[in-house]
């Protein structure tokens, strides 16, 4: 069963490379382009911090550590390194691997709001770090002088070209990866976790192992976000290591939904043109997004990809059709918040 | 790291005096904002991460009113206030409706404050950075206290706070309001069925955390550089003063505070790179000795 669902994921994630890979020739416009190496750092990496909101139940505030990690430890092995372009790669997942390694061991044992914020300390501390340690880093200047992008395997990546296609292969390779481990056991366990951890500790899991796992293999996949980025500026930026770049994750992931395995990717490709569209009409970026926020944290409070995947279940599901008024979902689901919000107060 | 400079600094009493003196100011400025993170965290188990907005809209605020009336005592007043008010109508217009909401809903309802609050100050006062300079009343000749000068205006922030910090904690302990605040922190659903009104206890400490965050952002104000996005070290710093210090208390906030205060000062002489990684190794030693806080209640 689990086998012959991943082969349909593979089938899927060729098809989806095919049209990826024809589409500049269909469709020849280098903001197009772009527009899908950006989407593969940023679907990456926002996939890789539902795997701990969504599936782990881990609300990190700081996942932009490894986007700025993978970034810095990419574009620097790059040039002070001169290794190939995979070395530089197998380089950087290690290191990702092992900070997340350490910041985890810290962090998963906390309760959530501590968490929250001591992923973010982690990822400021890198943030002043990147800024502090100007001969390495280039201080916030950031790293320019380029990326050097050396041919590996007949794949030369400063024809723009080859570039996008691996881009575009990385972003469908790690979906497919995160994906297979989300539906794996592991995965599942990861859901048993989030929902009740003290069933799971019952039931001989344990919990903040498990979860250890959970931030390492995020931290590695979000450092491969990083990775892409650096490629497509050719340096390495502080920003990268902001906390602005998690609470834009973060927003991704929300706007997307968080319920639903390709709820971030849509996140992703919204925000993205979102900023496209809003960076066109007006300076005042911060102002325009946050007001975006506001209204859909305190308007719609879900990701689209959640409500399509709700009103999916209902077609098929003929008592829900039949509630008069504004349907059985929006009434149910008032509840359920009201009843958060009741056990919510009491308990605390 | 530059271990010979802390040595030097550590044996000569002048160098002690003009670092620990830095150290206080920095702490003291970061009291007034942790103990409002603090008592929100503690009161409605909410992290208010805009707070450090409300911080550099009291430095903001305090720079247009001083610029108008030129009475730095009326600027402080007006922004304490104002900022009272923003928290108020924050908590009550937005906060209010992510109570019950997970908590990177609610990070994400500050976040986009924050996003806001930062380009509003763009516009109506400009990107760059700015300055307030030392009001009149406090330029006189810094005192000379053990071969190490000490500004007029260091003294004056220092024992200001301290008693704000003492009439806080008295506020807290020993008053009528203080156990209702306190009732409410532990058991919101009995203070309530007891005929406490718990939302207006989470409004009144909204208000109270922003009068201090105002207060905080215009004491800061002649010493500080006022720039958009200044708040947000401030409100990382207050949580982790609020880790070490532990939730809800304002005694625990004080030292906590106190304590980056004096580490970061020390610690630009000894590891100018690590300053920041300082703060950190103390937090994670705090939280892996003592993991309610070195004043919080063991749960």
């Amino acid at each position: 069963m689990v086998r012959s669902s991943f082969l349909r994921d593979c089938l899927i994630a060729l098809a989806a490379f095919a049209i990826l890979a024809v589409l500049p020739f269909v469709y020849p416009s280098r903001g197009m382009s772009d527009f899908i190496i950006r989407l593969a750092a940023f679907g990456i990496f926002a996939t890789s911090l539902n795997l701990l909101v969504g599936y782990a139940g881990l609300e990190s505030f700081g996942h932009g550590l490894f986007f700025g990690l993978g970034a810095y430890t990419f574009a620097l092995a790059m040039q002070k390194l001169g290794t190939s372009i995979p070395a530089a790669f197998a380089l950087t997942i290690l290191v990702s691997v092992v900070v997340a390694a350490v910041v985890g061991a810290i962090c998963v044992r906390l309760k959530e709001i501590y968490f929250a914020f001591l992923t973010l300390a982690f990822q400021m501390l890198l943030h002043s770090l990147i800024i502090a340690w100007t001969p390495l880093t280039g201080g916030d200047q950031g790293l320019t002088g380029g990326v050097p992008r050396p041919p590996f395997l007949g794949v030369r990546l400063d024809q723009p070209y080859h570039l996008y296609l691996f881009c575009a292969g990385l972003l469908v390779l790690c979906l497919l990866l995160m994906r297979h481990i989300v539906q794996s056991p592991f995965g599942y366990t990861l859901r048993m976790i989030r929902d009740n951890p003290t069933r799971a500790t019952f039931l001989g899991v344990q919990v903040w192992r498990m979860r250890l796992a959970a931030f390492v293999i995020a931290g590695a996949f979000g450092s491969i976000g990083g990775m892409v980025m650096s490629l497509f500026v050719s340096g390495a930026f502080p920003d990268f290591a902001y906390w602005t770049i998690s609470g834009e994750a973060i927003f991704m992931i929300m706007l997307g939904g968080t319920t639903v395995f390709f709820g971030p990717l849509a996140g992703a490709i919204m925000l993205l043109m979102l900023n496209d569209a809003v960076t066109k009409l007006t300076e005042h970026y911060g102002l325009v997004l946050g007001c975006i926020i506001l209204l859909f944290a305190l308007g719609l409070r879900k990701g689209f990809v959640d409500y399509l995947a709700e009103w999916w279940r209902e077609r098929g599901n003929p008592e829900t059709l039949k509630t008069p008024g504004d349907g059985r979902a929006h009434t149910s689901d008032t509840a359920h918040q009201s009843a958060r919000r009741v056990r919510r107060s009491p308990a605390c | 790291m530059d271990l010979p400079a802390l040595g030097n600094c550590v044996t000569s009493l002048s160098c002690i005096i003009t670092q620990s003196t830095s150290g206080l100011i920095i702490g003291m400025l970061l009291f007034l904002v942790a103990a409002g993170v603090s008592l929100i965290f503690g009161v409605l188990k909410v992290v208010n991460f805009a707070h450090g907005s409300f911080y550099m809209l009291g430095a903001y605020l305090t720079l247009t009113v001083y610029g108008v009336t030129g009475s730095f005592l009326l600027a402080v007043i007006a922004a304490a206030l104002g900022v009272g008010v923003f928290g108020l109508l924050f908590e009550r217009l937005i906060i209010s409706r992510v109570y019950g909401s997970q908590v990177l809903m609610q990070l994400l309802v500050c976040y986009g404050v924050i996003l806001i609050l930062d380009d509003l100050v763009k516009i109506i006062w400009g990107a760059e950075f700015r300055s307030l300079g030392m009001p009149d009343a406090f330029l006189k000749p810094p005192l000379l206290l053990g071969g190490g000068m000490v500004p007029v205006y260091y003294l004056f922030l220092i024992v200001l706070t301290l008693i704000i910090a003492v009439l806080l904690g008295l506020a807290i302990t020993k008053t009528r309001l203080g156990k209702i605040v306190r009732a409410v922190a532990i058991n919101p659903g009995m203070a309530s069925a007891l005929g406490l009104n718990t939302g207006l206890v989470y409004a009144g400490v909204f208000l109270l955390g922003g009068v201090l965050a105002g207060l905080a952002g215009a004491l800061a104000a002649p010493v500080r550089s006022i720039v958009s996005g200044m708040g947000l070290s401030v409100v990382v710093e207050s949580f982790i003063v609020t880790v070490i210090g532990g939730m809800g208390s304002v005694a625990g906030a004080l030292v906590g505070s106190l304590l980056i205060g004096l580490v970061r000062s020390f610690g630009t002489i000894g590891f100018p790179l690590f300053t920041e990684g300082l703060m950190f190794l103390l937090m994670a030693v705090v939280l892996v000795l003592k993991p309610s806080g070195l004043f919080g209640r063991e749960n």
